[in-house]
């Protein structure tokens, strides 16, 4: 956990990289994880995509296959609404 | 560590069945391992065949009379039946509505990001053959045209699944 947040504090500073947004709440097996790695293949290395996600099945997902695909988690993060989630991902 | 996993990560489908369903179970499969980083082999034969033609409706595709006939009942994507209670065609509009209305990916939404994600599609040519189908008859993504020996080799060392 302290290894994210370290990573998550050097990028925020850099603040010249692209930041995207993902909104996949309403999608389901197979499209939450396929439209966030279809999103992340249109991005450039070192671009941030955040993705809203919920609670559950993506929430477990979406995070662990990117870091299996050797994206950099950065946070993720409940929102204000309970059950769904931020989630940043660096490429 | 990560990219040595990657290699293994392998899944080959045959794609026999041109049902609505099948298919659906085809593509869901398909995608789902591409995005998590899974090379993914599409082998297209028979009634799978269906599914890739440019002419997604009945359309009399196929070179000579017999082959023409089988293509206008056959159909493509857009026309391919349920394989069970498909009720002369209504069940598959039922399915895309239930789906639509649930948010879960329609056929050719999973078709459409299998090809966004650079799934290798390949077709049988032997089917082709008997169905008087060519290349040209398929959408453009279809890498290749193929038959079991070369299947075989694409699939080695990862799974294989006959849908």
């Amino acid at each position: 956990m302290a290894n994210i947040d370290n990573t998550y504090a050097a990028k925020s500073s850099s603040g010249d990289l692209g930041v995207y947004y993902l909104d996949i709440t309403k999608e389901h097996c197979p499209m939450t994880f396929v439209k966030t790695k279809i999103e992340l293949n249109k991005l450039q290395k070192g671009d941030i995509l955040n993705v809203r996600l919920t609670e559950g099945e993506p929430l477990e997902n979406v995070p662990k296959s990117a870091k299996e695909q050797g994206f950099n988690v950065l946070s993720v993060k409940e929102t204000d609404t309970k059950g769904i989630y931020n989630i940043e991902i660096e490429k | 560590m990560a990219e040595e996993k990657q290699i293994t990560k392998k899944l080959s489908i045959i794609a026999f069945s041109g049902d609505f369903d099948k298919l659906t179970a085809v593509f869901t499969l398909a995608t789902g391992a591409a995005a998590t980083g899974y090379e993914v082999n599409l082998f297209f034969t028979f009634w799978g065949l269906d599914a890739i033609k440019i002419k997604q409706g009945r359309s009399p595709v196929g070179k000579g009379f017999l082959p023409k006939v089988f293509g206008i009942f056959m159909g493509g994507l857009k026309s391919a039946p349920v394989s069970r209670l498909n009720f002369a065609g209504i069940s598959p509009k039922i399915f895309r509505y239930l789906m639509r209305k649930n948010n879960v990916a329609v056929l050719e939404e999973l078709v459409d990001a299998a090809k966004q994600l650079g799934i290798n599609f390949y077709a049988c040519e032997m089917a082709m053959h008997i169905l008087g189908l060519q290349k040209s008859d398929f959408i453009p993504e279809i890498k290749d045209v193929l038959g079991v020996a070369t299947f075989l080799q694409l699939s080695e060392g990862g799974q294989t699944l006959f849908i």
